[in-house]
């Protein structure tokens, strides 16, 4: 369990209750938050959950930047060093506190 | 009698877009979506994927959470069927005998499994894949199960091939084409999607069609095939398309073809009656339905934006994937009307793309294990531009190059 701090398009923070091994997409969707069309559902063939790491707690280290997911953000027009797609990473609670925002629609 | 001043007919993924964008757009009046089956909207693509391998729980499919929904003021009438459109008087008639009137009406219900009509169709073990009930269905069958045939060689039968091999299952797929993927894709995509699923221990059947489905003794039953040979199965897997569901739009007037017809607007002919995803056919479009997570999404939004008084033309690039194996198959564009494909990179290393062509002009492409050229191909797609042969062949080229070089 931890919790994730998430900037929707809006500017509005939300405080996200986040669970043990649930992609952070899924975590977002569950929060009832609506802007991530994440329409391929999850399976990296799309770049519709695209967020911006703003801040990683201390010691927390992401899963590393895959080739596909590399090549799929490539297609946002909005794509920054930052840019990671949501359901790439899975919860885990050294990411608790962790910062994002979602990244504009392309 | 409930009234609501926008009704969405269909739960499935353009029915829940479409309300979730008319509130996002500021619709402020009641929405109602009625689904025919009892879940909330969930992510149908899974189905023949990763929830019929059990890799993937159905909470983690649904869509939203339970609570959206009266959060955002949209009734749900779930596990209820209209049977009846009355466009004079703005009103559903229900399957269960209630009435819904509307101001304006979104139709979204999608299709339903093209169903065999051979002898024997209806034995126990021929199953379908379209909802979560067919997908439990065959999920409960499975441990009693060690041979399936697979009828249709279209992206449901492969996907399915794909998920009961890894599962064990002894598998035959049968195709009346002489390719898989005949509708979809050109032949080089389809020859290597062929080979994959020969690799992987599939028996793949070409050119040959379901006679009849005979009892066996024993359960199971036996697949005759039109060029005689007999497939004895435990489990029949029928993926050959599906029939968009418009009888109550079409008998109350609204013009159609293979589909309901829509403007750009997703506009039916009746009045303040939409229409999205796999069941609508676009009047000026491509003159085909598209049958696609993407289509449906972005239609909603379509119809969304014009019932909230800004319309915009439907305009997006279709794109669609599917997953078998490791493979990862990913379409951007529409390659009907092709006269000529260019192939990038060699199928033997199992990453490749098959480029589409219209008078010199990229259209579409297939894209399998090459994200990188999914992503670069729509730009070239969205550009229209010409772009010589023979450099869209060269792989070590990203696509992204030549928009710059033509």
């Amino acid at each position: 369990m931890g919790t994730i701090t998430l900037k929707t398009r809006d500017g509005s923070v939300h405080e996200i209750e986040a669970r043990e091994g649930v992609p952070i997409m899924e975590l977002i969707r569950d929060a009832g938050i609506d802007e991530l069309a994440a329409m391929c559902g999850g399976c990296l063939s799309c770049a519709t959950c695209h967020v911006y790491i703003d801040h990683l707690p201390e010691g927390a280290e992401l899963p590393g930047l895959g080739r596909d997911e590399d090549d799929l953000l490539d297609g946002s027009d909005w794509r920054r060093p930052e840019s990671r797609l949501s359901c790439q990473i899975p919860f885990s609670s050294s990411l608790s506190r962790i910062a994002l925002t979602i990244a504009p629609e392309d | 009698m409930e009234r609501f001043d926008c009704v969405i007919v269909g739960a499935g993924h353009g029915g829940a877009q479409a309300a979730q964008a008319l509130r996002q757009n500021g619709f402020e009046g009641s929405v109602a979506m009625i689904g025919d089956e009892t879940e909330l909207p969930y992510d149908r693509p899974s189905l023949s994927k990763d929830y019929l391998a059990g890799k993937k729980p159905f909470e983690r499919l649904r869509l939203r959470p339970e609570a959206f929904w009266a959060e955002r003021g949209i009734a749900l009438r779930l596990g209820r069927r209209v049977v009846s459109v009355d466009p004079a008087a703005r009103a559903l008639g229900c399957d269960d005998g209630s009435t819904i009137e509307y101001r304006h009406l979104i139709w979204a219900t999608g299709g339903v499994p093209r169903r065999l009509t051979c002898a024997g169709h209806d034995h126990p073990a021929v199953q379908y894949l379209r909802s979560r009930a067919d997908s439990d269905r065959m999920i409960a069958a499975l441990p009693g199960i060690r041979r399936v045939v697979i009828v249709g060689g279209g992206y449901i039968g492969l996907e399915a091939a794909a998920v009961l091999r890894e599962l064990g299952k002894a598998v035959t797929l049968v195709e009346a084409q002489e390719r898989v993927l005949a509708r979809v894709a050109a032949e080089p995509v389809s020859r290597f999607c062929e080979a994959e699923h020969r690799a992987q221990g599939v028996q793949v059947l070409l050119g040959t069609g379901v006679e009849e489905i005979a009892g066996a003794e024993g359960g199971g039953c036996t697949v005759r095939l039109s060029d005689g040979r007999d497939c004895p199965a435990d489990l029949v897997v029928v993926g050959i398309g599906i029939l968009p569901e418009i009888g109550p739009l079409a008998e109350a007037g609204a013009r159609a073809r293979d589909g309901i017809e829509v403007d750009a607007f997703c506009r039916t002919s009746l009045p303040d009656v939409w229409c999205i995803g796999d069941c609508a056919i676009l009047r000026d479009g491509p003159g085909i339905r598209i049958e696609s997570v993407q289509n449906a999404n972005d239609q909603a939004a379509t119809v969304a934006k014009a019932i909230c008084g800004r319309p915009e033309p439907y305009a997006a690039t279709p794109w669609f994937w599917s997953n078998q194996y490791d493979l990862k198959l990913q379409t951007v564009g529409l390659n009907l009307g092709h006269d000529a494909t260019v192939l990038r990179g060699d199928p033997a290393g199992r990453t490749f793309s098959l480029v589409y062509l219209r008078e010199g002009v990229v259209i579409a492409a297939d894209c399998i294990n090459a994200a990188k050229d999914f992503v670069q191909a729509r730009k070239l797609i969205e550009a229209g531009c010409h772009v010589p042969a023979d450099l869209l062949k060269d792989p070590e080229r990203p696509l992204r190059e030549l928009l710059e070089v033509v």
